[in-house]
């Protein structure tokens, strides 16, 4: 893509019909094309300027608002009186220093390894199931989507629903199989309520996983394959030595994305759990969203945020690292 | 993997009372959760269709133009720009709510159809540009030479070459961002105080934290609220894996 931009601009900045048309008259002498190279800069920077100042408003001045507010004592009282005192690193310190925050922070990484693992394992296995021609494939590889497009609160209620210890759908399922004889609490103990987001995030990420690297698979040349089993490959070989290393551009973006996506991950746990029981399931990501807008502890609310933006543009480098890798193979 | 969703269909068609035992099938229906469901959450779904539509338009709006320029214009610095673009999408929403809530409050903007549209956008407009410059990169230059030279200006060339050209990718672009919108529960949560402005989604939420006893109705409000997603997987299902693709790995 590079490459090609700058083989136009080599070519010729501006096409000499273009002068001619927009003045109307036939381009002579160097005022008039300078004039003319103006106004084309113009009318192009016009298609750019309304997105750009778009994304600066809404993407730099958030990012810049938040370094700026986790440096005050931004609280309910600063909207009011207009005044946020500047306090250094305290919010720092503090957040940093309270048991809340390595225990979000534990349970973000627990919440984000347990669900990307799961959805990819799941989501490789529906691929390479897919990938074998049989009736009605492909009306259930879209169905099979479907689960990633419902709005996560749709999800979240439904699994909460499903989840719960007395009346839930699952429990009665487990009961009836005699598998469990009072039923698990999913959602009430602490050490099970973690357990259930992941799964409810896995089943939520793997339609995402499955897609991807469906489409990874399909750029696989079958010839390939057939010359694996000309050299008397077996499946087991030939996704160790064909399939994979084939699609392992794909699947680290995959994993980065998410990851990515994973660590923002506010409505499931917001809808199904709030966080509880005793703090169980909360992440960064709603201990930020607490901080703020519900202690109204702004400053605090967007040190932990910061915190989670530099995690995730850690990631992000990663990710145009391999993104940039799966272009060039 | 589809059970969740036949458990809220069947859940939304029991009897209000009867719900907590949960029949494994919905005979006879009951629509009683959605009678209520429509009367309580009607106006939010309303809202909600105002919000997505809103801006679908405002990111196709933006993110079209852009998306031209960044593909066909011999512009410095478009690989950087692209590149500040992935970016943003992984910029955590809690980061954007966490200072636009401020900045909203400053500019009364809270509890606003502006206000949400504007925020919602923030998924819509990168997603948009990556997705319309990926396929506006692949309309031949010759294409639009040939209409500059027959004497059409910039903005109609974009307007009768460029995006008829580009419909699917369009399409591809208003389908998702709808569904960003339609899906939002973050910015709705932390941007809406009142119920002036209340989407469907902070509907659901609530609902859940008030009647428990009505599952019936919230579960037919968990349907109503997944007609879109359903419809989009009908109508765009070839659009929707390549445009997630693209997404991701462009």
């Amino acid at each position: 893509m590079g490459s090609r931009s700058r083989q136009v601009t080599d070519l010729s900045p501006i096409p000499r019909t273009d002068t001619g048309q927009d003045d109307g008259t036939a381009a002579a002498g160097d005022q008039v094309v300078g004039r003319a190279r103006f106004r084309e800069r113009l009318a192009r920077s016009m298609f750019l300027v309304p997105a750009a100042a778009y994304l600066l408003l809404f993407f730099g001045y958030p990012i810049v608002k938040n370094v700026v507010m986790s440096f005050q004592q931004y609280t309910v009282t600063t909207f009011y009186t207009g005044v946020a005192a500047f306090v250094g690193l305290r919010n720092y310190a503090e957040i940093l220093s309270s048991d809340l925050f390595s225990k979000a922070l534990l349970t973000t990484v627990l919440f984000t390894s347990g669900s990307i693992i799961g959805q990819f394992a799941i989501g490789l296995a529906f691929a390479l199931f897919f990938r074998r021609r049989f009736p009605l494939g492909g009306v259930l590889r879209a169905l099979l989507l479907l689960p990633w497009l419902l709005p996560l609160v749709v999800s979240g209620t439904t699994w909460r629903w499903m989840l719960d210890p007395d009346t839930g759908v699952v429990n009665t399922v487990l009961r009836g199989l005699h598998l469990s004889s009072s039923g698990i609490p999913w959602l009430t103990d602490t050490s099970q309520a973690l357990v259930s987001v992941i799964l409810i995030n896995i089943w939520v990420g793997i339609p995402f996983n499955t897609a991807i690297l469906y489409g990874g698979l399909q750029d696989i040349p079958p010839h390939l394959y057939e010359a694996a089993k000309l050299d008397g490959a077996g499946p087991l070989a030939s996704f160790r030595h064909v399939t994979w290393p084939l699609l392992r551009p794909v699947v680290s973006v995959v994993l980065v994305l998410g990851v990515v996506y994973t660590l923002k991950v506010l409505d499931i746990i917001l809808v199904v759990t709030g966080g509880g029981p005793a703090d169980a399931t909360e992440t960064l990501a709603t201990r930020s969203y607490e901080l703020s807008f519900q202690q109204f502890e702004f400053g605090r609310g967007a040190a932990v945020s910061n915190v989670l933006i530099v995690l995730s543009l850690l990631f992000a480098l990663v990710y145009l690292r391999a993104n940039r890798r799966a272009r060039n193979i | 993997m589809l059970f969740p969703v036949y458990w809220m269909v069947n859940a939304s068609l029991q009897p209000a009372g009867n719900t907590l035992q949960g029949g494994w099938f919905p005979f006879p229906p009951d629509f009683s959760g959605y009678v209520t469901a429509l009367r309580d959450q009607g106006g939010n779904l309303v809202t909600s269709l105002v919000v997505a539509l809103g801006s679908v338009v405002l990111s196709l709006g933006l993110a079209a133009p852009a998306a031209y320029a960044l593909a066909q214009f011999p512009l410095r610095g478009t690989n950087l720009a692209l590149f500040g673009i992935l970016v943003t999408q992984m910029v955590p929403s809690i980061v954007v709510a966490n200072a636009l809530y401020s900045a909203y409050n400053d500019l009364g903007l809270l509890n606003s159809y502006l206000g949400l549209i504007l925020a919602d956008s923030t998924a819509g407009v990168p997603f948009a540009i990556i997705i319309l410059h990926a396929f506006m990169r692949s309309i031949p230059r010759e294409i639009i030479e040939a209409a500059r030279v027959d004497g059409a200006r910039r903005l109609r060339v974009f307007r009768s070459v460029v995006l008829p050209l580009s419909t699917n990718a369009l399409i591809t672009a208003a389908v998702f961002t709808f569904l960003f919108t339609w899906s939002d529960f973050l910015f709705a949560l932390t941007l809406t105080t009142t119920e002036t402005v209340r989407p469907i989604t902070l509907g659901i939420y609530q609902y859940i934290g008030a009647h428990t006893n009505q599952w019936n109705a919230i579960m037919a409000t968990t349907v109503m609220a997944s007609v879109p997603a359903a419809v989009l997987l009908v109508v765009a299902q070839r659009h929707v894996a390549t445009g997630a693709g693209s997404g991701a790995v462009k």
